[in-house]
């Protein structure tokens, strides 16, 4: 029609679009490690929780399957040893520690208390990892209806209304007592612990899957998708969720750092996870009557909580960062 | 030169008979109307509606392109949005290629999504920012099997090499382009099906000034080559200018005048229209603009004005306008299929 400004726009288009003029192809995944990285903090949260999942790991493996360091071995000539000083001469040759010394001290019944940490950081660590699992999925589950299908009604309500008034009224209870509740009337064990934790814990990620999927739902590449006549499934799930579960993973880092202080916390009431499994709850437990006698058995398990809680929300920060679509478009 | 462009020459209007089936519309839309619920109380009773789009009346002809322009919030999105039943209209009628919209169960209306397409305004939330834009637009293309395989990646290419972006770039994210290069990327998504009608929802608005004309000259030569249809939704009659053969324009949920675009410009009828015309920045220093000044702020839609929805900032307001709502007038022969809905040329 006129070749004049085709030719133009031709030029325009491929001058701007030089493979020289771009930056090097860098990938979602490796912009996103490039903005954590920056921040410090997090990557020190990083470390630090990597380093607990070794230790959790290998507090499994030593202490149950290959037993190294036994947590359970009561050593009554060795009580309220302080850290790093060696058995009592008394003490049989195979209930000695396997370093020689006890590097975090006894306890009461002089149990190692470094076996007994070493045991507990996976009992502390898996409690946090499957209550977060299970509130993850009950919340997306729920949070991912009533955001995408709360317009449907089910009789005279609507499914949102259903799902977040349900939602209100469990978020209207302390969670903490509740779980206390729950606790002491079912058996304790571990797996109740976590399941119980898990149950009450999913209202913030329902809230929070809702939020983003009603947001997500307005966007145009979601209403492109549905003009190009992609069905729903594919629509939820490949244009959806994806863009939704960044931030919630976000607050799961730190929805796990919550529920090891919740088990710590009810290990501490007595409601924890029952002996002999050690949890950094109940040594710590233990060791508050003696908290002027033996100030390391109180101690060492607090520092260790805190310490990690504090790295989950140090990661958790750097993640919400890192994956905040609003700064990443810059 | 431009009005030659796809230009047919041949308007029939709605309420003329249809005796010659190649010359009836690609796109009639009848009486179409889009209420939104305004709820209040604890038991969510409806309490209101806003009457977004309120008994609209339009055509789009075979490879032509209809501006469709109005203030923001007066409608013009619910109509493009309506039409391609990416909204339920609450009534009124939408016929496509002699096919009825509104009549087709979700899957049927799958497979007539193929022929009508939209392109939106903001080229950062119209891509998915986790996919890369070879994906983005080989994903309709996969969907409805229409390629596979080399065949796929052959087709996807030249849709890149036609929007004029470069094929190498497939394998990268949105995030990496610019705003016009991505708005080249939604043009490609849309030219995907190979359409014979595309929604453009203020295609070009949020981009700047140079981009903006690129973007309409793809547009245009795209039209040329695929004997495309536009619905040209915009607030810029500059834009609309360059690109359209008739204008319709909107206020409040209403049309207030559509017309073949050389009319428009030269001998607006309806007062808004002539408003909006000298709002406009004139390219010509040497012209001086009787400017036509709007006072007061566009009512809300929930509680319209009585009578003519633009009486109460008209500056040739007449009394009837107050109570009555304005007839359609045709203004010349009724082959020109200029219309206009005001009480002063009745
Ligand atoms: S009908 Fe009356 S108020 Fe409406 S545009 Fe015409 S003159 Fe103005």
């Amino acid at each position: 029609m006129n070749g004049e400004e085709t030719s133009a726009l031709s030029q325009v288009g491929t001058t701007s679009l030089d493979p020289e003029a771009m930056a090097p192809p860098e990938t979602p995944w490796q912009e996103f490690l490039r903005v954590f990285k920056k921040d410090y903090q997090a990557v020190f949260g990083f470390w630090v929780l990597m380093l607990l999942l070794l230790t959790a790991l290998g507090g499994k493996a030593l202490t149950e399957w290959w037993v190294v360091f036994d947590p359970e071995v009561v050593r009554l000539t060795d009580k309220f040893l302080p850290p790093f000083s060696a058995p009592s001469a008394g003490s049989l040759p195979a209930d000695q520690p396997f370093v020689g010394v006890y590097l975090m001290g006894t306890d009461e019944l002089g149990r190692d208390v470094f076996a007994r940490m070493f045991q507990g950081s996976f009992v502390s660590l898996s409690i946090g990892f499957v209550a977060v699992g299970i509130s993850l999925g009950i919340g997306i589950l729920l949070g991912g209806l009533a955001g995408f299908y709360g317009h449907v009604k089910l009789g005279f309500i609507t499914i949102d209304t259903l799902i977040m008034r349900f939602t209100d009224a469990m978020m209207c209870f302390p969670t903490f007592f509740l779980i206390l509740t729950a606790v002491a009337l079912l058996p304790p064990s571990i797996y109740t612990i976590m399941i119980i934790i898990g149950l009450f814990s999913w209202m913030g990620t329902t809230r929070f899957v809702r939020a983003e999927f009603l947001s997500i739902r307005e966007l145009d590449y979601v209403t492109a998708a549905k003009a190009l006549g992609i069905p729903e499934s594919r629509i939820i799930f490949r244009h959806m969720v994806p863009n939704a579960l960044a931030p919630v993973f976000v607050s799961a880092t730190i929805g796990v750092a919550s529920a090891i202080l919740t088990e710590s916390g009810l290990s501490f009431l007595g409601f924890g996870v029952p002996p002999p499994d050690a949890t950094w709850g109940n040594i710590l437990s233990d060791g508050k009557g003696f908290i002027f006698d033996a100030p390391w058995l109180f101690f060492i398990p607090g520092m260790a909580i805190f310490v990690v809680v504090l790295a989950f929300n140090l990661v958790g920060e750097g993640l919400r960062e890192a994956l905040n679509p609003k700064l990443r478009s810059r | 030169m431009k009005l030659s462009v796809g230009y047919m020459g041949l308007h029939i209007l709605n309420e003329l008979p249809m005796s010659v089936n190649s010359s009836s519309p690609l796109l009639k839309v009848t009486g179409l109307k889009k209420y939104f619920p305004v709820r209040s109380g604890i038991f969510s009773r409806v309490s209101a509606w806003v009457k977004a789009v309120d008994d609209i009346t339009l055509h789009v002809n075979h490879g032509e392109t209809l501006g469709l322009v109005g203030e923001s919030g007066c409608g013009k999105t619910t109509v493009g949005r309506s039409i391609l039943r990416l909204m339920e209209p609450t009534a009124g009628e939408i016929t496509f290629e002699g096919e009825d919209l509104l009549a087709l169960k979700a899957r049927e209306l799958r497979q007539a999504r193929r022929r009508m397409q939209i392109i939106f305004q903001d080229p950062y939330s119209s891509l998915n920012p986790r996919m890369t834009i070879g994906s983005i637009v080989s994903e309709p293309l996969k969907i409805h099997k229409i390629a596979k395989g080399q065949a796929l990646q052959d087709q996807v290419n030249e849709l890149f090499v036609k929007v004029g972006l470069r094929p190498e770039h497939q394998s990268r994210y949105p995030h990496e382009f610019s705003g016009g290069q991505r708005q080249r990327v939604g043009i490609a998504r849309a030219l995907a099906l190979k359409p014979k009608f595309i929604v453009c929802d203020e295609a070009v608005s949020a981009l700047d000034v140079s981009i903006q004309a690129q973007i309409l000259n793809l547009l245009r030569d795209l039209q040329q080559e695929f004997h495309l249809s536009y619905l040209f939704i915009t607030h810029d009659l500059n834009v609309v200018q360059y690109l359209a053969d008739r204008i319709a324009v909107m206020y409040l949920g209403k049309l207030a005048e559509v017309a073949p675009v050389e009319d428009l410009f030269t001998e607006p009828k309806h007062p808004y229209t002539q408003a909006l015309l000298s709002a406009n920045p004139v390219p010509d220093p040497t012209i001086v603009s009787q400017r036509t000044v709007l006072s007061g702020d566009v009512p809300s839609p929930l509680n319209p004005p009585s009578g003519c929805r633009f009486h109460p900032r008209c500056p040739q307001v007449i009394d009837i306008c107050k109570t009555d709502d304005p007839p359609l007038i045709m203004i010349g022969p009724p082959e020109r299929g200029h219309q206009v809905w005001c009480h002063l040329h009745a």
